[in-house]
């Protein structure tokens, strides 16, 4: 009766043993295939940048306003001339839901057409849901004239003055 | 005449060959055999030989399973000839879709049929759920077959929100933009997620391409599995709910008649008319289409499809980490536990559970109809969180906030049930359900009729 038992409990400690040998094999094949499955959807991203130029050359400085939004839909931002001389270039990318924000000159602000989100000339929310302003690309001034770096949009959480950049 | 041997087919070829291809049926003399007969038969892989005539008096379910089952197959059919003639890819999906309106026999009624079978696989699906919750059939021992039947209303919903993007044109373009940079807000895995499902940063070719194929191929795919399993759970349960009557033809003894021909004549009658229906509303109202995709304009307003549209309501007023994660989540959490309480078996198979039911029921659809247009009108125009709690971050000050606010309305309507009524825990998860459910409905309405350009409220048609 005990020897019985001894070797029952061996036969089932091996067999569990196989047994979750075999699971684990089975939950390492079918990491494997996710992990295939998800390399097959994720984004090639070689392609995307080749395809777009990085840097927009905006214009001269004295050719934008002091106050004024211009748009360049070739580069998906708006260029703001605040009203000190400083340049902002501002995503036109809605911050809550993504949605083109257009710039409506009588109201002097951005009005986002989802969702009723409000953003004053420096991209700063002027009316939720956007939970924070518009994203910016880098400017650099050469010789008077305005460049905006379109490959990647920087995230701000709030306005500051080191944000704006000035010709002189 | 008399020459020719008895053991020798002498019908010609074709009539043979027809014999062959056909078994030779069994004729039934009578009840008994006729019972072995059917049980042979494709029907009745799906259906036992026999029912309980209550369950099919067309009242007990409306059929709506079976229209589900009806407009799967109309939406595979019509889905199938679509495919032979649309192009996943930017710039040939728009002209392609115009191509298939002008130039196919019967292009644009078959895309209609498609839309509107669509659009009524979403509300037949809800109306399902609502029946076999209402009657109690999601309650032991059929709760597992809940589960899957929530899994079957999140393949429908996914299924029409792919579908949504494949025309290319504006409102498809924008609505997915908005929905897909809702699923940014998702703790931890957000960006991740928005990533594969765009396949890169933003809307572009590889996101047709994802959208076609799950549209196509996955879900379909998920769909021939779930929907039998579902069924064949009906049948492992011994078919639909049916109360339990007093005088003994409850539902462990009820009077049964013959599936065939009574339960399947009506199913055809349900499928025909449905399909009737459906080909009818495919002559007189287009599906629409709007101009061609536009990145660098949105729409205004724009709006995501009508059925979430509810959702899109949250998000006005609530950040959206609560519009789009805390508040589905939490929903999505409480339908699967719906029917694991411990209700009992009081009420099963009757309509609202009891008379005292059908009151608290009731009365809590009239308290969500004041409740919620009041909650939008009065966070419209009178307050404004974010501005009055400057000090804190808008995840806080506009989702946390509001979200309490209404856990606690919640919870208080909960506990005035509880002490007003004297109710059993199925009629007060009833009330609650009720109270939430019509409060979703509301927001949709709102979203649907009520708001105009800008988002703002407008009165419709005004």
């Amino acid at each position: 009766m005990n020897k019985n038992n001894t070797s029952t409990t061996q036969t089932h400690t091996r067999r569990t043993f196989l047994t979750r040998f075999w699971l684990l094999l089975g939950l390492a094949a079918l990491a494997e295939l996710v992990w295939v499955a998800v390399s097959f959807v994720k984004p090639k991203k070689q392609k995307q940048t080749a395809a777009t130029p990085s840097i927009i050359t905006a214009g001269p400085v004295d050719s934008f306003d002091l106050g004024s939004v211009t748009a360049f839909p070739r580069g998906r931002f708006y260029l703001a001339r605040l009203e000190n001389g400083g340049f902002l270039a501002l995503s036109r990318e809605c911050t809550h839901l993504g949605c083109t924000v257009p710039w409506v000159e009588e109201e002097n602000r951005f009005v986002c057409p989802c969702h009723a989100s409000t953003f004053d000339i420096k991209g700063v929310v002027t009316n939720p849901p956007a939970p924070r302003p518009l994203d910016i690309f880098p400017v650099t001034i050469e010789n008077d004239v305005v460049m905006v770096d379109v490959s990647e949009a920087v995230e701000r959480k709030r306005f500051e003055v080191g944000q704006v950049v000035r010709g002189y | 005449m008399s020459s020719e041997r008895p053991d020798i087919d002498h019908s010609n070829f074709l009539k043979r060959l027809w014999r062959s291809f056909t078994i030779a049926p069994l004729v039934p003399e009578d009840d008994r055999e006729r019972k072995r007969t059917v049980l042979n038969t494709l029907v009745l892989h799906l259906h036992p030989p026999t029912v309980p005539m209550a369950t099919i008096r067309y009242t007990h379910t409306w059929g709506l399973g079976g229209m589900g089952l009806v407009l799967f197959l109309l939406l595979a059919s019509t889905g199938l000839l679509l495919m032979f003639t649309y192009e996943p890819a930017p710039g040939q999906a728009y002209g392609s879709i115009l191509k298939l309106k002008g130039h196919f026999l019967f292009g644009k009624f078959v895309r209609n049929i498609h839309h509107w079978s669509a659009n009524a696989f979403i509300v037949v699906a809800l109306l399902h759920m609502l029946r076999v919750f209402f009657t109690g059939g999601h309650r032991e021992p059929r709760q597992f077959n809940w589960i899957l039947g929530l899994c079957l209303l999140l393949f429908v919903l996914f299924s029409n929100f792919t579908g949504y993007l494949l025309p290319w044109d504006q409102m498809a373009y924008w609505a997915i933009t908005i929905m897909t940079s809702m699923l940014a807000y998702i703790p931890l895995a957000g960006n991740w997620l928005q990533e594969i499902l765009r396949g890169g940063g933003e809307i572009g070719p590889a996101t047709l391409v994802n959208f076609y194929t799950l549209h196509t191929t996955l879900l379909p795919i998920l769909f021939v599995i779930f929907m039998p399993w579902h069924f064949w759970r009906v049948r492992k349960a011994g078919g639909v709910v049916l109360p339990k009557a007093e005088g003994g033809a409850g539902e462990d003894n009820p009077e049964r008649v013959h599936t065939i021909p009574y339960l399947v004549v009506k199913e055809f009658a349900v499928a025909l008319t449905l399909i009737a229906a459906i080909f009818l509303l495919s002559i007189f109202v287009n599906a629409p289409l709007q101009e061609m995709a536009n990145p660098g304009m949105s729409p205004n307003p724009a709006k995501a499809p009508w059925y979430f549209l509810g959702f899109q309501e949250l998000l006005m007023h609530f950040h959206p980490l609560f519009a789009v994660f805390v508040i589905p989540v939490l929903t999505g959490i409480l339908m699967i536990l719906l029917p694991y309480f411990r209700y009992g078996s009081d009420g099963i198979g009757t309509w609202f559970i009891s008379k005292r039911g059908r009151r608290m029921a009731v009365i809590s659809a009239a308290a969500a109809m004041i409740f919620t247009p009041g909650a939008v009108i009065l966070d419209e125009y009178l307050i404004d969180l974010q501005k009055w709690l400057p000090g804190l971050p808008p995840e806080i000050s506009n989702g946390l906030v509001p979200f309490v606010m209404l856990l606690a309305v919640v919870t208080g309507y909960y506990f005035y049930l509880k002490r007003k009524y004297e109710s059993t825990k199925a009629e007060i998860t009833q009330a609650v359900f009720i109270f939430l459910l019509t409060s979703f409905i509301v927001l949709t309405i709102i979203g649907v009729w009520f708001r105009g350009e800008g988002m703002k409220l407008v009165w419709p048609g005004g």
